[in-house]
């Protein structure tokens, strides 16, 4: 029995008010899921299941449907270089001549920076591997500026982990599947990336807003920023590893500071995904927490010398103020990488200031026993 | 018994599949090519809201209740696949839904410039609705020239749903 033929048969509903309705409703659905949605969080349960399915389901297909797009593009390439071989042979053998300059500049400063470390004794950072992938969707719209990438899990792509192009910083994973991960792009408006000024070491916070050129927000300090100084990621917090370059500072129309992207240079249809981890997550903590610290109730034994700290801990703060000046980055680091090769064998040459310091704590050590 | 045979012929020609699944897959195939990652010449192709087009296009033709869920349902997919959050599409489209429902009894039956400032006037209703949502959402605001292309490129879209509207406007004579 249909519902015509039931006690129903002569119960009219007006179509419009019925349709308003199911407005009210489906909007108050929508609304609800708009509420209960964190797509920015760096939780892996984030996400959410239903959106890794819809990609798993979709990155194949358009994985196939960019194919020929690829092809076309490679023909073009194909065409142009031929085309184009002279030109581009003589640019290259310039560039090659400039880089064959920065790749001494390089090996003086690897010579010098590995000289530091040993005196300073400075544990540096681990290589990061990393895996590449593919973009087969991009979104670019102004409330969501996303890509798919057809890497994931699988190969320990994880939430959190920066994304590069051939030429810098591209963003950060925020949700990733089986042979799937999502990308938030750094010019996405949830997007907020701790960075710094290389040439000051001002930080702050660069903001996507969907334009092309997200704007750095919470500078501080005076003139901390010029046009075209070199923004990159300042590794605080534990985001992102430091020095990823990022762009270069350009003063917009609306008067805030923005980046140009070093990522916006070339197409991109590859990224590197770093499989980084924080410091915070390689330290052994299980070994940091089995340590156990002498119990409270013990009393230490009489010591002869006045001070009741071990000899090492005293020599410290007469050692530390001559130790300072070498080791801050910039003063030391900073004026070598702005210059081109020739200004660079200045500051190789071992300085007779740091030879001083290491000699001085043997005396400045005594001092407290005295 | 005449009268009774033409209505009864005017609503079986507005077949669900016809007028409310084609028009949605197509929209949704539609905006997966848009977003794939291809240049032409260096530059990226625009990144209209295809679902736009039948969001007025069912408003304008006749009242109906599975519209709004179809629409909630298109705009989640396009969430998923743009990236932006679950139900901005689905909420701003239905606003954009609404409107139009709402203004049908004094807007419809003009000429197509006409209804062609109304569509751009809903797209610019529905573009509002989700820059207000994200505003709030994310706490920061999104690039007002972002949102004005994608309204622009939109709003070009009507020939597609004056395409549709003709199509459909004299299959229920109802709602004429």
């Amino acid at each position: 029995m249909s519902l015509r033929d039931g006690p129903f048969q002569d119960l009219k509903v007006p179509l419009t008010w019925a349709a308003a309705m199911a407005v009210i409703v489906a909007g108050v659905a929508a609304l609800g899921l708009l509420l209960s949605d964190r797509r920015e969080t760096y939780k892996d349960e984030a996400y959410g299941a239903g959106r890794v399915v819809v990609d798993r389901v979709v990155a194949p297909a358009a994985d196939v449907l960019s194919t020929p797009a690829d092809w076309a593009r490679a023909l073009g390439d194909g065409i142009g270089d031929y085309f184009f071989a002279v030109s581009e042979n003589r640019r290259l053998k310039l560039e090659n001549a400039r880089l064959r300059q920065w790749r001494d500049a390089a090996i003086a400063l690897e010579d010098i920076n590995s000289r530091y470390r040993a005196l300073l004794g400075v544990k540096i950072d681990p290589p990061i591997p990393m895996v590449t992938a593919r973009i087969v969707l991009d979104a670019r719209g102004p409330f969501a500026n996303t890509r798919l990438a057809n890497a994931g899990e699988e190969m320990g792509v994880r939430v959190g982990q920066p994304v590069m192009s051939d030429a810098g910083l591209v963003g950060r994973v925020v949700g990733t599947g089986q042979g799937i991960s999502r990308i938030l792009l750094l010019t996405d408006v949830a997007s907020h990336m701790p960075v710094l000024v290389d040439r000051t070491n001002a930080r702050a916070i660069l903001s996507g807003d969907g334009g092309p050129n997200p704007t750095l927000d919470y500078l501080r300090g005076v003139e901390p920023v010029r046009n075209g100084d070199r923004i990159l990621s300042s590794g605080d917090g534990g985001v992102l590893p430091r020095g990823l370059p990022v762009g270069t500072a350009v003063k917009g129309l609306d008067g805030q500071w923005r980046v140009r992207l070093s990522s916006d240079s070339v197409p991109i249809d590859l990224v590197r995904i770093l499989l980084f981890k924080d410091f915070t997550d390689l330290a052994a903590q299980k070994a940091l927490q089995a340590s156990k610290m002498p119990p409270l109730t013990d009393v230490p034994a009489p010591v002869a010398s006045s001070s009741v700290l071990p000899p090492a801990l005293t020599a410290k703060p007469a050692a530390a103020p001559v130790v300072a000046p070498v080791a801050p980055k910039p003063s030391a680091t900073k004026p070598v990488m702005a210059k081109p090769a020739p200004a660079l064998v200045k500051p190789i040459a071992p300085p007779p200031a740091l030879a001083k310091p290491v000699a001085q704590p043997s005396a400045a050590a005594e001092e407290p026993a005295r | 018994m005449t009268f009774q045979t033409s209505r009864q012929t005017a609503a079986r020609s507005m077949d669900p599949w016809n007028w409310l699944a084609v028009p949605t897959l197509t929209c949704l195939v539609l905006t997966l090519l848009f977003a794939l990652p291809i240049r032409v010449f260096g530059l990226v192709p625009p990144e209209p809201v295809f679902l736009m087009v039948p969001a007025f296009v069912w408003a304008v033709i006749r009242p109906s209740i599975l519209p709004p869920f179809i629409l909630m349902v298109s705009g989640l997919l396009l969430d998923v696949l743009w990236g932006a959050s679950l139900g901005l599409w689905g909420f701003s489209l239905l606003f954009g839904y609404a409107g139009v429902l709402a203004s049908r009894s004094f807007a419809s039956g003009q000429g197509q410039s006409m209804n062609w400032v109304w569509y751009a006037i809903t797209c610019l209703i529905v573009e509002l609705t989700a820059y207000l949502v994200t505003l709030i959402d994310v706490q920061a605001a999104p690039s007002l020239v972002g949102a004005f292309w994608q309204w622009a490129v939109t709003a070009a879209l009507y020939p597609f749903a004056h395409q549709l509207i003709e199509r459909f406007e004299d299959a229920d004579v109802r709602f004429k």
